[in-house]
């Protein structure tokens, strides 16, 4: 694991996954044994039989070990496919719901300049959903199953976002705390082995640099201010930090996704190793900002090379990911009330684009 | 002096609209149809906040007694704003919002490029124009679409479309009340002519009406020179609290 | 639901290199697909050019041998040919 972390080393890690990226694409992918080597006609694919099947896995093994990304019409095993739409889904609806606790604080910013750079995070967080969206219906679902999913409860978001932003503070806190637990977690995604997934990340923190950086600045400011700001600070910090440690999912012993993802290479490494990887990049953060992470039991162990830290209560995480959250029916009454008041717009839409094509047909 | 003053009311009356305009639309985050129309209305919201931080900005300079964009935004009470009143109403409905962007943009547009294009006028207002006139054309380009989509879309949406417009159309007439600066700037009362064909050929397209020049005379006007209505109370109320809370803090 | 159609989009960053898939999105007309296009995935920079093509308009080839879904009349350049649905109860699909 990387000691050196502050955004530039994360960037750097981005821009080396994505030039790996383009060093695998042009190497061979070794089959070795099974397999066809033909000329690729349709006769030979059209008589699929058992054994061709195990050839197909067989490559799809060989790519992924190759560090070579599957593409949406590979062959790949069902249970790949649909981890990956549950896995991309989520991150696309958590950024969609993640709009919410911070636009709310647009309308009520204390500056020009930062109600500008909210407007621009906001924005970029609609915008990345939309990037998500995208890579996840090349897996044969489409964009509306799965808002409907969204809506009807069925597939989740990342459970921080049902935690309310109580005051301004809170929109540093989550630009620190929360933004960057997503980095830690979305960087090394840019070397997952889904190719669309991969270059949808690679573009997602591209972007997201300056997103963690403004939520930083914001505290930084707070914490030299007046004191009722340096309280603010603090209090939001106090808030935010052991759901930031939760958003990297439960402990790895009971994590019941982990174990395939990892071999699939859909995930890079395990919960707990970036949840260690997240602390000890905030320890030195939080000293810079002369502010403190409310954690008695955090101090540097030697024998580790790492911080020891308390671990966030678990079952805590696990009510608010089953609905008891704080915000939950709020945030997804704001996103069902949305979807609803728009169905005369979309039928507007869609009503005109049905107008214009008739109109085209007329022959002049 | 007096010249002066006309001209830091002139800037302040532009960049209120924008500030004003930019706080409308991001109340919609996370509210609108689609995906797609959230990103369109935060980058909209994002432009037009640039240009008011430019312009109030200058005007603070100008004024000369220490203001910065902060303290005209911030600080200041409703009689001493100056947009105009279709700016500060409430969003109302999609078609709405999209109605009243159409009509603000088509004027905004228009005054950028004139300006951008005029000789002799302020040379800082000037470039504030020409670099806000590529922006005010994508706004109204995105509030034309929409509206032509939402006109001539279903029965439901022509019947909100048209409700719109003819709820907005009163309020147009204070865009073009006379404004003089000593030639510093161009008067907005000569662009009506353009804006109304601007807006008509939209409205056409759109199977929209509007009711007939001159059917309303200066009923909803004052925004210009800070009579405003219960709404800019409201949304000021929201804009300044928590700045106001903090009196001399940054952030 | 909505049913907004696919469209692929293929942006060329600068005069003298060429098109190059970025993705894809929903939009009801072609109009309205290449302003979305310019707002996603150029964020309106200047000098940039962009194609949107409906989705279904796309024939794709097969990527190489190893491919097992050739076949032409399916071809869906965008999506992986079978129907994927979550079936009902499954807790976290």
């Amino acid at each position: 694991m990387h000691r050196d972390e502050g955004i530039g080393g994360l960037l750097g890690e981005v821009e080396a996954a994505e030039a790996d990226l383009r060093a695998a694409a042009e190497r061979r992918v070794g089959t070795g044994t099974a397999g066809r080597t033909g000329d690729g006609t349709g006769g030979e694919a059209s008589e699929a039989g058992e054994a061709d099947e195990a050839a197909l896995a067989a490559y799809f093994e060989a790519v992924v070990a190759a560090d070579q990304k599957v593409e949406p019409r590979d062959w790949m095993p069902e249970a790949y496919r649909t981890s990956l739409i549950r896995q991309i889904a989520q991150h696309a609806h958590s950024e969609i719901i993640g709009m919410q606790p911070e636009g709310n604080w647009i309308t009520r910013a204390p500056s020009l300049k930062r109600k500008a750079i909210l407007l621009a995070k906001v924005q970029d967080e609609a915008g990345h959903g939309l990037y998500l969206y995208a890579a996840a219906e090349t897996l044969g679902v489409t964009r509306d199953e799965l808002v409907d999913l969204l809506l009807a409860g069925r597939q989740k978001y990342s459970s921080i976002f049902n935690y309310p932003t109580l005051s301004w503070a809170d929109i540093g806190a989550i630009g620190w705390l929360v933004d960057g637990a997503a980095i830690v977690n979305q960087v090394p995604l840019c070397r997952c082995s889904y190719g669309p997934y991969a270059r949808a990340m690679i573009r997602i923190c591209k972007e997201e640099s300056f997103h963690q950086r403004q939520g930083y600045e914001i505290l930084y400011g707070l914490a030299r201010g007046t004191p009722a700001q340096r309280e603010m600070a603090q209090d939001a910090i106090d808030r935010w930090w052991y759901p930031s440690l939760a958003m990297f999912g439960p402990p790895d012993a009971e994590s019941t996704h982990s174990a395939r993802s990892l071999a699939w290479k859909i995930k890079r490494f395990s919960n707990d190793e970036l949840r260690q990887r997240f602390v000890d990049m905030c320890v030195p953060q939080a000293e810079a900002l002369g502010l403190t992470l409310p954690d008695p039991a955090l101090h540097w162990n030697a024998d580790r090379g790492a911080h020891d830290f308390t671990p966030p209560d678990y079952a805590e995480l696990m009510r608010v990911v089953g609905g008891d959250g704080p915000c939950n029916r709020e945030r997804m009454a704001h996103r069902r009330r949305a979807h609803a008041e728009g169905q005369w717009v979309r039928e507007a839409a869609a009503a005109h684009a049905a107008k214009r094509r008739d109109r085209e047909r007329v022959p002049a | 002096m007096s010249a002066d003053t006309d001209f830091v009311d002139y800037l302040l009356r532009r960049g209120d609209d924008c500030l004003v305009t930019a706080q409308r639309l991001g109340e919609w985050y996370a509210g609108a149809h689609e995906m797609e129309e959230d990103m369109a209305l935060a980058n909209i919201a994002l432009d037009q906040l640039g240009t008011a931080r430019l312009l109030l900005t200058y005007a603070g300079e100008l004024e000369g007694e220490g203001r910065d964009e902060d303290a005209l935004a911030y600080l200041r009470d409703d009689p001493q704003f100056r947009n105009c009143l279709l700016a500060e109403l409430p969003n109302g409905d999609f078609g709405h919002t999209i109605v009243r962007l159409l009509f603000l943009s088509a004027y905004q547009w228009l005054l950028y490029a004139r300006t951008a294009d005029a000789t002799g006028v302020d040379e800082r207002w000037a470039a504030i124009a020409a670099k806000a006139r590529k922006e005010s054309a994508y706004h109204l380009d995105h509030s034309a679409q929409w509206t032509v989509r939402l006109g001539d879309g279903t029965d439901e949406s022509h019947r909100r479309a048209q409700d719109a417009v003819d709820r907005l159309w009163p309020y147009t007439a204070e865009l073009f009340e006379s404004e003089t600066t000593d030639g510093r700037a161009l008067d907005p009362a000569t662009l009506r002519d353009d804006w109304l064909s601007t807006v008509d050929k939209v409205l056409t397209e759109a199977t929209l009406s509007r009711p007939a020049d001159g059917a309303f005379e200066e009923t909803h006007t004052g925004g210009r020179r800070g009579a405003h209505t219960a709404h800019l109370r409201d949304l000021l109320a929201e804009l300044q609290s928590l700045h106001r809370a903090h009196p001399g803090a940054t952030w | 639901m909505s049913s907004e159609p696919l469209w692929e989009v293929f942006v060329r960053p600068r005069r003298g290199l060429s098109h190059t898939h970025v993705g894809s999105l929903h939009a009801p007309d072609a109009a309205l697909a290449l302003r979305n296009a310019r707002d996603l995935y150029t964020r309106r920079q200047e000098g940039v050019s962009i194609w949107v093509v409906p989705a279904d308009a796309i024939t794709a080839s097969s990527p190489d041998e190893k491919d097992a879904f050739f076949d032409p009349a399916a071809d869906k350049v965008y999506r992986h040919p079978t129907f994927y649905h979550v079936p009902d109860g499954v807790p976290h699909l």
